[in-house]
């Protein structure tokens, strides 16, 4: 039974690297992902005051190309693709007829008739299978291309010094959310200045078999700076310091941009496109309930899935995302309120186990990085 | 790495006997599996465990676990300065990280439990079931 399971997980190109030094490895959407190397805690520093990398090769790619690729990437996706410039990436939502998420992306407009997506690796089968289903009303090839890439992440505040050791290409002057096509190490790479942390920094696309190279050639020039390798334990606790949401925790097929404080990337105004109908509606109708951040105020954690309870102790709302914070030293989380109980200062009461603890509406996001 | 006069459960908790007192705590095993420990919540003195009860609460900044009263009876004692140190659990599981002491309401229970060897063959089966893939 044990092998049946765990033979089908997928593996990233660095996945027997990962295992010889030592990393925790866990199934993580279907992905033998690992979760921590040196721990959680000291990954987090490290990403927050001076560098972490990360392997994101599970992350999946969709490509689409062709004289409608545009018209298809604005059909199903919810902010203005016809906003970006070549070399430019925008973070959007993928949407159900319904206006809520299928997944949310990362668009990137490499020209005028192909564009480059950065899916989460559990959804991307399920997005390929729907994009490519819209497509048929479009001029346009839709490519599910997650095994021709390999995806790094190096992020924090020296990922830029040692990046810099690794390319010729210009990447002092990416501007955030651009990105470029140049080679790391010698291998071509498109260089994206983008991130899930909260920090500067850059996730790296190439072809797979190059991997394990440019994985132990950032490690070891990054290691005297104080880089580490991070796993899927801290991506996590920066992106919630972050105040980034996390498909299937903040995000899912049952919540919208307006709920979930993404309304900046929800453009009614730029066409038709898949749930613009019911996301016009709501807006009008209003919404009833928000993300928001909250903070506890005794030493309890809240965890995902706990209840946000009403002045009569009835569920009024759930935790989405909760975690002791490693680099604000408290304890943290976001959750679905009602929005009369969602402005910042509003004590809330979640349940945790057989308590009722006390937690503060707090602004988002909890950390921003010093510029 | 797991003291032979210990005694040890499935749920990776460990009890050392000095006479009628039993003083329990988790494992090495229990505490790398958990990772960074931040959070502690412990019972009374004074509150009467049964055998397989949870009496406690160890989270890491990933997980929270249960924590199970490996033998049943009272509790004379636990371990507060984890509230403020919880981090002595990853460094030092089996000494300065005891969670509790119990009065034994029964030591022949203790008989059930596994010895440092059984529990080292059952850690070692469980890592070779993670290394699987």
């Amino acid at each position: 039974m044990i092998e049946a399971t765990t033979t089908q997980l997928r593996k990233t190109a660095l996945n027997s690297a990962h295992r010889r030094m030592g990393a925790k490895m866990v199934n993580f959407g279907g992905w033998d992902m690992p979760v921590e190397y040196s721990g959680i805690v000291s990954e987090h520093i490290a990403t927050r005051t001076a560098a972490g990398l990360f392997d994101v090769s599970h992350m999946g790619e969709i490509e689409l190309r062709g004289p409608q690729a545009l018209d298809l990437v604005q059909f199903v996706t919810c902010n203005d693709a016809a906003r970006l410039t070549d070399g430019q990436a925008q973070y959007s939502g993928l949407m159900t007829a319904a206006g809520t998420f299928v997944d949310d992306l990362l668009v990137h407009k490499i020209s005028d008739g192909h564009y480059f997506l950065c899916v989460n690796a559990s959804n991307q089968d399920k997005d390929f299978e729907y994009i490519r289903s819209a497509a048929i009303r479009f001029s346009a090839k839709v490519e599910n291309s997650g095994e021709r890439y390999s995806q790094l992440a190096i992020q924090g505040p020296k990922a830029l010094g040692i990046l810099t050791r690794f390319t010729r290409a210009p990447i002092a002057s990416l501007k955030y959310y651009h990105f470029l096509a140049g080679e790391v190490d010698g291998v071509r790479a498109l260089i994206a200045r983008t991130g899930y942390t909260g920090e500067d920094g850059f996730e790296i696309y190439f072809a797979p078999e190059h991997s394990e190279k440019l994985w132990n050639a950032l490690l070891e020039a990054g290691r005297p700076e104080g880089l580490l390798p991070c796993g899927l334990g801290a991506r996590n606790t920066l992106r919630l310091e972050a105040g980034m949401c996390l498909y299937g925790h903040e995000i899912d097929d049952t919540t919208t941009v307006w709920e979930a404080n993404l309304g900046w990337i929800c453009k009614l105004g730029k066409g038709d496109f898949l749930g613009r109908t019911a996301l016009q509606a709501q807006k009008e109708s209003g919404i009833r309930r928000t993300l928001a951040g909250f903070e506890m105020q005794d030493r309890l954690i809240a965890r995902d899935g706990y209840p946000v309870l009403a002045a009569n102790g009835q569920k009024a709302g759930g935790v989405t995302s909760g975690s002791p914070a490693p680099f604000l030293k408290k304890n943290i989380g976001m959750a679905y309120v009602p929005v009369e109980s969602s402005a910042p200062g509003t004590a809330i009461r979640i349940g945790i186990r057989s308590q009722e603890a006390l937690a503060k509406i707090v602004p988002l996001p909890f950390y921003k990085r010093p510029r | 790495m797991y003291p032979s006069d210990y005694r040890y459960t499935k749920e990776h908790e460990w009890v050392r006997v000095e006479g009628d007192l039993a003083t329990i705590g988790i494992t090495d095993y229990a505490q790398h599996e958990l990772g960074d420990v931040v959070y502690v919540e412990l019972p009374k003195p004074g509150t009467k465990l049964k055998t397989g009860e949870t009496f406690g609460t160890v989270e890491s900044v990933k997980a929270v676990s249960d924590i199970y009263a490996p033998v049943s009876g009272e509790v004379t004692e636990v371990n507060s300065a984890l509230a403020e140190t919880p981090e002595t659990i990853n460094k030092d599981p089996h000494g300065k990280a005891w969670l509790i002491k119990l009065k034994l309401a029964n030591s022949s229970e203790l008989a059930k439990l596994m010895n440092a060897s059984a529990y080292e063959a059952y850690v070692a089966d469980k890592q070779k079931e993670a290394s699987a893939p």
